[in-house]
């Protein structure tokens, strides 16, 4: 490990016209560490792991992923050891399972694609259809591919947007455990974007919890248990998200 | 921890990258035959119309019989154009359509391989679409284009280029405003047409519509045919002509989609592609 943290975010601003979508976040995110990104919709978790992409332009502040500045062309330095799900990306769906594999493991540069696919497939139980069209998947099929999408790199920094919404809870708790034994064999760094309470609880070392496109509330899901005097994440999450904006913070 | 099993992705280019996007599209096309049956039915459509068209003015029109197939000839580089600008154009619709442009543009994928792929594809989709055509010709009408040799090679790179140039231009319109500017891909490429010279010589339009047509790079390719077809002389003039312009305005709009990718990173474009 090194002192540089995985992610780097400082002063952070995004206006869409008149609206401040973000405004004026920082937070970093070590190397191994799994961080949630918790906040009701419109709250501005999507336009900061955007920033974090390179796929959004900030207004202004600072945006770096293992030590590249996300918002100029040195993030092609390191787009190749980061990577990014959501189950609402699509992925082109006349192509097969292995060929969009295949297609995406070439973008990346993988040595050994086949193998790298077999062994996805094998871990994330994608044999069964590797030949099946993308348009013919399940949601719970397409949320395993579209994650075995984003671990084909084997990515030092992996964001996730909502990575088991829509899946039933057998699912989704395959999903968790996978990504929870991934972070823990690679030292990943995840960042972790979701509306599951009980996700985030079991898999982030550290919450951060946004409205208004502002940070209201960061620390373990303990740390802020005691700090708002409640007994789950879930009640702290209701606190921040109903309260009024400047008593939240 | 992480084992390195992937190449060093710091170049400013690479293959595997281009082909990563092609091999997209093919495996498309591999699952779509209406897709590859259309890219060579309206061609072979043309040439037929252009094909009987060239037999009756053959024999009623003195300045077409001195070149027999000298219409065809036009149809078909026409199509060289038309195709050229459709093949890229539909390659990066086909991104938009499946809603992955986003995800392409967060891999180490660079603004500039996608534009060295979209112009691969289209010499692809050029290529099977005029084919039949081309072959077609000389079997109903002894028309052979490839009889033109050497020079048939400076007119369809020359007419590739300029198709190229008009998809970027059309793509880049689309990657600011969506797919409402879609059909920009199909009908702008017509308004050429007028300017190109196709059928008939540049001298034939008014004297200041002239200049405007000789401004484009078709004008100085269709005349350069002629020239072949009735002198059977090859101008290097207008060969020169036509490439300095294909320079200019292919580094004009690569420049102008570039500079778009930029406006689509700033106004999060990426994040809501589609209709």
């Amino acid at each position: 490990m090194t002192d540089q943290p995985a992610i780097h975010v400082s002063s952070l601003v995004k206006d869409y016209g008149e609206v401040r979508a973000v405004d004026g976040i920082g937070f970093s995110v070590a190397p191994g560490a799994v961080v949630g990104l918790l906040g009701g919709n419109g709250a501005g978790k999507t336009t900061t792991i955007s920033m974090l992409l390179g796929l959004l332009l900030p207004t202004s502040g600072k945006v770096e992923v293992l030590g590249h500045d996300m918002t100029s062309g040195d993030r092609f330095a390191v787009l190749p050891r980061m990577n990014f799900a959501s189950p609402y990306v699509n992925l082109p769906y006349r192509l097969t399972v292995f060929q969009n594999l295949k297609v995406y493991g070439l973008l990346y540069g993988i040595r050994d694609i086949g193998g790298r696919i077999r062994g996805l497939a094998r871990d994330l139980d994608l044999e069964p259809f590797l030949d099946t069209p993308a348009r013919k998947l399940s949601s719970g099929q397409k949320t395993r591919v579209t994650l075995a999408k984003a671990l084909l790199n084997q990515p030092e920094v992996l964001l996730l947007d909502e990575p088991t919404a829509s899946l039933d809870p057998d699912t989704g708790d395959f999903v968790r455990t996978y990504l929870q034994d991934y972070a823990q064999d690679s030292g990943c760094a995840i960042l972790l974007a979701s509306h599951n309470m009980q996700e985030v609880e079991r898999l982030c070392s550290r919450i951060m919890i946004m409205k208004q496109g502002r940070i209201h509330a960061e620390g373990t899901p303990a740390e802020l248990g005691r700090r708002f005097g409640r007994a789950s994440l879930e009640e702290v999450f209701l606190d921040i998200a109903r309260a009024p904006r400047e008593v939240a913070s | 921890m992480i084992e390195h099993t992937t190449r060093v992705a710091r170049s400013a280019f690479a293959g595997h990258r281009v082909a990563a996007i092609i091999l997209r599209h093919l495996y498309v096309m591999r699952t779509s035959w209406p897709r590859v049956l259309e890219m060579a039915y309206w061609p072979t459509v043309q040439m037929l119309v252009w094909g009987f068209a060239s037999q009756f003015f053959a024999q009623h029109s003195s300045w077409v019989a001195q070149a027999g197939g000298v219409l065809i000839g036009a149809v078909l580089l026409w199509e060289v154009m038309f195709r050229s600008n459709l093949g890229f154009s539909l390659s990066f619709l086909e991104e938009m359509w499946a809603r992955n442009l986003g995800q392409l543009y967060l891999t180490p994928l660079r603004p500039h391989e996608h534009i060295v792929a979209l112009t691969a594809m289209s010499l692809i989709r050029t290529i099977i679409g005029l084919t039949p055509p081309s072959l077609l010709a000389i079997a109903l009408y002894k028309f052979n284009i490839y009889g033109l040799g050497l020079p048939l090679l400076a007119f369809f790179a020359n007419l590739m280029l300029t198709g190229w140039c008009v998809g970027l231009f059309t793509s880049a319109l689309v990657l600011r405003f969506g797919m409402g500017a879609e059909s920009l891909a199909w009908v702008l490429i017509f308004g050429l047409s007028p300017l190109s010279g196709i059928y008939y010589p540049i001298s034939i339009l008014p004297h200041w519509l002239q200049t405007v047509a000789y401004a484009l790079p078709p004008a100085h390719v269709f005349e350069g045919m002629r020239a072949v077809m009735f002198d059977g002389v090859f101008r290097w003039d207008l060969f020169t002509n036509a490439l300095t312009l294909n320079a200019l305005y292919f580094t004009a709009f690569t420049a102008f989609f570039l500079f778009m990718v930029h406006v689509a990173r700033k106004k999060g474009l990426f994040l809501n592609m589609g209709e």
